[in-house]
């Protein structure tokens, strides 16, 4: 398995496109810490972009991967070689390189800034953990879908689809849910809907670290009673976890049971 | 020439009383502060020096100086009050009071004035007195220097530190209040001034005005309090250069103002509240040069709040600028700087050429479902955000900033 991710990570480290998503990162952190002023700020910043865009990057590449390299991986799959093996590596291998681009692209600047001797070190360092894990789930997810669809066309579309709902839609019927329901005591239900989501789940461990004031209203003090402490904390990072185990239990369903 | 000065001051030294000084401590012929009082007469100066002093109450009807050196110690025993002044022109200073029993019956207090005129309270420590420094029917007083710490664990059973009930032109001056119900309070007081103070750890209010006329507070620090600094039912209220810091809760706010008349608030800065001032039917209040940094909300408006000016203020990255639960309104909310603002200056004035709402839509809905905030920055809630501010149909179209600044203004605030 470490050959293949070894493979697909170099093949990876070849192409253009994860310099340029790195070098992305990297441009947009240096000119929102040295133009925007403060490190706050950026943060801030930097979570709308990332909550969109890292989601959507892993789908794009993870699909994008997966069909490209199509023919090498009938060429592996041909050799005595575990399947889970090769899928897994190549998932992996993808979804390192996105994260070591996010990290290096968005790590660098801060540490060249001095987050280091600053007190909004844990609130950068969730930002990056939530990065990370969203680039695991979503090129998880991508492969999955990938591996579900031959028809390339039908394959990107669903990826997209699949993006558009967690990132968008998603939130839209939670608020619907939650206007339609307003009679009743919503706090549980609040909280447990955010866990269906990786985005919202994301967004909301930054929240707590950076919009702490606006939530100390009655649902915020419910929700920072749940998340804001220990448990609430790793019972959110456990549920990311899932997040990434779930479509990565897919993929070898999927993977030990197709026709190639 | 000479001798006529000569005589007018011997004359002049005749005239005054021989001003005596009797000196109590534990050793002395004179050991406790009762003792002296009795001995003395009107105009003399009781030297209290370092020592531990259990006299249950103290009272002090004659016109006298109690100076404390090298930090006596008046200890209630968690009984009953400590001092009690009745006479004008007292002064208290450089004591150390300590442990006054929490009562429901009476507002026991460290130090109480009753009825006097002209006194002076500085430079005392008081510790764990259930009410700290109380002012019933008094004026021309100063409080000042004095550090008063309490442990109040509850609103019921908790006192004030410094309070004010029925006075007149009182000075509360570079006190440091903390761990009361409120720091400082004020009931129907009138020209009255509070300045460099520090109000914090309070369960209730950093600062508390009911009924109180023509004050003004000016440099004062309110740090984590329950729910901040409340102004209520007052006119004619000054509140410049003041600090309203980390006031977060569920019901906190840096500031509330409920029923006031012509204020004007300027040069303070909010940083870091749950809402940054919450005003309740407020009229004619000018707010100035101001600085609301990082709040949940910087300004909450509810009803009836009329003819406010709120002009020339920083709002930097609060969350919600601003609330206002109204529809018809005649607030001006010109001239401001926000930092949520990308409109444009063709002009090159300084001046966008775009005006700025700062009602946003998820404001709204979030005033109507306030679950809805856990879907706070998020994407949707940017496009509904958007969607809005391209035409607005549920927030008020007329409150709007209509000539929001480009940069950042500078002016004057306590650091």
């Amino acid at each position: 398995m470490f050959k293949i991710l070894k493979y697909s990570f170099y093949d990876l480290t070849r192409s253009r496109w994860m310099y340029i998503y790195g070098a992305f990162y990297l441009l947009l952190t240096a000119s929102l810490l040295w133009l925007g002023g403060g490190l706050s700020k950026a943060i801030i910043s930097l979570m709308n972009i990332i909550l969109v865009l890292v989601p959507l990057i892993a789908t794009m590449f993870g699909v994008m991967y997966y069909y490209n390299s199509r023919e090498f991986t009938e060429l592996l799959l041909a050799q005595p070689i575990r399947r889970i093996h090769i899928f897994f590596g190549q998932y992996l291998g993808v979804a390192c390189s996105l994260a070591i681009s996010l990290l290096l692209g968005v790590g660098l600047p801060f540490v060249l800034y001095g987050v280091f001797n600053s007190p909004e070190i844990w609130n950068f360092s969730v930002l990056l953990l939530v990065g990370l894990f969203l680039s695991l789930i979503f090129s998880a997810i991508a492969f999955f879908i990938a591996l579900r669809n031959e028809n390339r066309i039908k394959g990107f579309g669903l990826a997209i689809l699949v993006w558009l709902f967690f990132a968008v839609i998603y939130d839209g019927l939670f608020l619907l849910a939650l206007s339609q329901f307003n009679d009743y005591p919503l706090e549980s239900f609040a909280i447990g809907a955010s866990l269906f989501n990786p985005i919202d789940l994301s967004r909301i461990l930054i929240l707590l670290k950076l919009d702490i004031s606006a939530l100390m209203g009655y649902t915020g003090a419910v929700i920072q009673n749940f998340m804001g402490t220990l448990l609430g904390m790793a019972c959110s990072l456990g549920v990311l976890l899932l997040w990434v185990v779930l479509p990565a239990w897919g993929i070898r369903w999927v993977a030990v049971r197709k026709d190639f | 020439m000479r001798t006529t000065i000569i005589i007018l001051l011997s004359l002049l030294a005749s005239l005054a009383a021989p001003a005596a000084t009797i000196t109590v401590c534990p050793a002395c012929e004179c050991s406790t502060i009762g003792q002296a009082i009795a001995s003395a007469a009107d105009g003399d100066e009781i030297l209290i020096k370092s020592g531990l002093y259990r006299e249950g109450n103290i009272l002090v009807d004659k016109k006298l100086k109690l100076r404390g050196e090298g930090w006596p110690v008046i200890d209630g025993e968690n009984g009953t009050e400590v001092i009690t002044v009745t006479a004008g022109g007292v002064t208290i200073e450089g004591l150390v009071v300590r442990n006054v029993g929490t009562s429901y019956l009476e507002d026991r207090a460290g130090i109480r004035m009753r009825r006097v005129r002209d006194f002076t309270i500085r430079n005392n420590r008081l510790e764990n007195t259930f009410f700290g420094i109380y002012l019933e029917h008094c004026s021309d007083g100063l409080v000042a220097d004095n550090i008063i710490e309490g442990q109040a664990e509850e609103e019921m059973s908790s006192g004030n530190a410094v309070h004010l009930w029925y006075c007149k032109r009182i000075m509360v001056e570079n006190n440091q209040v903390r761990g009361h119900r409120d720091g400082i309070y004020f009931e129907f007081v009138d020209d009255s001034h509070i300045r460099y103070n520090v109000s914090e750890d309070n369960l209730r209010y950093g600062l508390h005005f009911m009924f109180s006329n023509d004050d003004d507070y000016f440099q004062n620090i309110f740090r984590r309090n329950g729910a901040g600094v409340a102004v209520m039912f007052s006119r004619n209220i000054n509140m410049w250069e003041n600090r309203f810091e980390y006031n977060w809760g569920r019901a906190s706010y840096g500031l509330l103002l409920k029923e006031i008349y012509d204020a004007e608030i300027r040069n303070n800065v909010f940083l870091e509240n749950t809402i940054g001032i919450y005003v309740e039917g407020s009229t004619r209040i000018q707010y100035k040069h101001n600085e609301f940094n990082r709040n949940g909300w910087a300004i909450k408006m509810s009803g009836g709040c009329l003819d406010n000016e709120v002009n020339a203020n920083n709002f930097l990255y609060n969350t919600f600028d601003l609330s206002l639960n109204s529809a018809p309104n005649n607030n001006s909310f010109d001239g401001n700087y926000w930092t949520d603002y990308n409109g444009y200056d063709l002009g090159r004035d300084g001046i966008g050429d775009v005006p700025y709402r700062p009602v946003k839509l998820f404001n709204y809905v979030v005033n109507q479902t306030p679950e809805a905030m856990v879907l706070l920055r998020s994407l949707f809630i940017g496009l509904l955000n958007f969607s809005e501010k391209v035409s607005p149909s549920l927030t008020p179209a007329d409150v709007a900033d209509n000539a929001p600044l480009m940069q950042k203004l500078n002016f004057e605030t306590l650091n």
